[in-house]
């Protein structure tokens, strides 16, 4: 049953359009239940407690219909890594040995993490700009947990947490960015220092310490005390918009200044998609990462900018053993990557340069 | 600066090193003379102090949570609470870093509704305990009695809307 989910290609059949820069949004709220030390801290039979009493807790609330409970030992390896590679589940809860779960919804915008870092890892993500429908959701769900379980919560310090960088409102906000012109014209370090300042993080695709595949970077606050929820978002929404701003004129600038050289790149790529027979995840990412940068241009049909999003995750070591089956070498997974990229890309036309002659 | 036993001024200064950790005490005149300050060979610091105070001035390494049995040195190494109780223990080392870490000190965001009032309630149970054996100890039937029926009437309330 859990396999099938993760199997389905879209469980969301409303699912938005995807749009330039912006590929994805997400909430996390961090949560501890009263009266158990933190996972960290927590023998196996507190761990199952928390659990049971969690899963008890999320039984029938608004916002968790048609979702399922696994307990993370109960996956097998493979499963984990394509909940890592879907941005479900944290590395770190894909390695946990006992009495840790996942509460997992039909069309996969709602992930629980039980005994993570926290006793409870509420995640509500969504594709494309859009911070109140995702808020809406992951607070009806933490409300409704709430109203079975009492939090560890202090009336100055707010929610409780493992780690204080997390105390207050417990919240991440982050959305995922697609910033190839900021990388292509090396501004991305200095981008990075700049937004740091504001108290707002820049991390690779997959989360802390991870590189940057495909010019995909995860922006997100860094501070969690001190400001309400909403003023946290707000923050960091103006911060978006400035980098959509700076990213978009970097964007015209490189064609501008060097119109050949990325027109030359982003062709390339394609050709290279058609054509491919053996093909590592990291080079795949770099050459969807110019598709979806050439559709954002203009020079190629809208449907290829969610074609691409859709790959980034399906290029990844576990998804290609997902789609075959079985666990597969690296060597041949190369190639089975390979060829799903040749499918999907066969047809895809040559660049349109006529608005941008 | 005043004398750390009266409030006179104080005139004597005092400073300690006790298991790698100092100890700072001002006295007056006639405390330093009372408790034999004069006489160095024979002086603790920490006999002069009450045992509370000296814990507070240790705190920094020997801290530690009996509620989990996180230890001070841990939460330095890890970065990483162990239970809720820790934010109470560790609140004087947590302090300084919180303030350089978030844009404030103090929560500004959702109340948890259910778990504040069930907090709430646990507390309001808790002392009404302790005033009644306060009570009984004391031989104060008559408040006793009122503690008991006010005990009753809360649990009843709760059990009602539960």
């Amino acid at each position: 049953m859990f396999h099938k989910i993760l199997n389905k290609e879209s469980g969301n059949k409303k699912q938005p359009k995807a749009i330039p820069v912006t590929l994805s949004t997400r909430i996390r709220l961090a949560r501890n239940l009263r009266q158990f030390p933190f996972p960290g801290r927590a023998e196996v039979s507190q761990k199952r407690a928390v659990l049971s009493q969690c899963i008890d807790a999320m039984s029938g609330i608004k916002g968790l219909n048609n979702s399922i409970s696994v307990e993370v030992d109960d996956l097998s390896e493979l499963d984990r890594q394509i909940l890592v590679e879907q941005h479900l589940i944290s590395p770190e809860l894909s390695q946990v040995e006992e009495g840790s779960g996942i509460v997992l919804t039909e069309d996969r915008s709602c992930c629980i993490m039980i005994n993570e870092e926290d006793h409870l890892r509420i995640q509500v993500l969504r594709p494309g700009l859009d911070f109140s429908s995702v808020w809406k959701h992951v607070d009806e769900v933490d409300s409704g947990i709430e109203s079975a379980i009492s939090y560890a919560y202090d009336g100055e310090l707010g929610f409780l947490t493992a780690c204080p960088t997390n105390l207050g409102t417990g919240m991440r906000a982050s959305v995922m960015m697609h910033l190839p012109g900021l990388v292509m014209s090396k501004n991305m370090d200095k981008v990075i220092n700049a937004v740091n300042q504001l108290g707002i993080a820049v991390r690779g695709l997959f989360g802390e310490g991870s590189d940057a595949n495909g010019s995909i970077f995860q922006i997100s606050n860094q501070q969690t005390l001190g400001e309400s929820e909403s003023a946290i978002i707000d923050r960091l929404n103006s911060t978006l918009e400035s980098l959509v701003r700076q990213e978009n004129f970097a964007r015209d600038k490189l064609l501008q200044d060097d119109r050949t050289r990325l027109v030359d790149k982003m062709s390339r790529a394609i050709g290279s998609l058609k054509t491919c027979h053996l093909i590592q995840s990291s080079e795949a990412m770099d050459l969807l990462s110019l598709v979806r940068l050439a559709t954002d241009f203009g020079m190629m049909p809208e449907k290829f900018r969610g074609l691409a999003d859709r790959m980034f995750i399906e290029v990844q070591p576990g998804h290609v053993q997902l789609s075959a089956g079985k666990a597969i070498e690296p060597s041949h997974r190369d190639e089975l990557r390979a060829e799903l990229l040749r499918n999907h890309f066969v047809r895809a036309p040559l660049l349109d340069l006529s608005s941008h002659s | 600066m005043k004398c750390h036993h009266c409030d006179k001024q104080a005139t004597v200064h005092l400073t300690q090193i006790l298991n790698g950790q100092m100890h700072k005490m001002d006295l007056c005149e006639s405390c330093a003379q009372a408790k034999g300050v004069t006489n160095p060979e024979n002086l603790s610091i920490s006999s002069l102090m009450d045992k509370v105070e000296l814990e507070v001035d240790t705190s920094a390494t020997s801290m530690v949570c009996e509620s989990c049995g996180t230890t001070h040195q841990e939460f330095k190494k890890g970065g990483r609470l162990g239970c809720e109780a820790c934010y109470h223990v560790f609140r004087p080392v947590l302090d300084p870093l919180l303030d350089g870490m978030h844009a404030g000190t103090k929560h500004l965001g959702k109340i948890p509704a259910g778990s504040e009032s069930r907090i709430h309630f646990e507390q309001s149970i808790n002392s009404l305990k302790k005033k009644l054996q306060d009570a009984v100890e004391k031989e104060d039937f008559e408040i006793a009695a009122e503690l008991r029926d006010q005990l009753r009437d809360l649990e009843n309330e709760s059990k009602a809307t539960a």
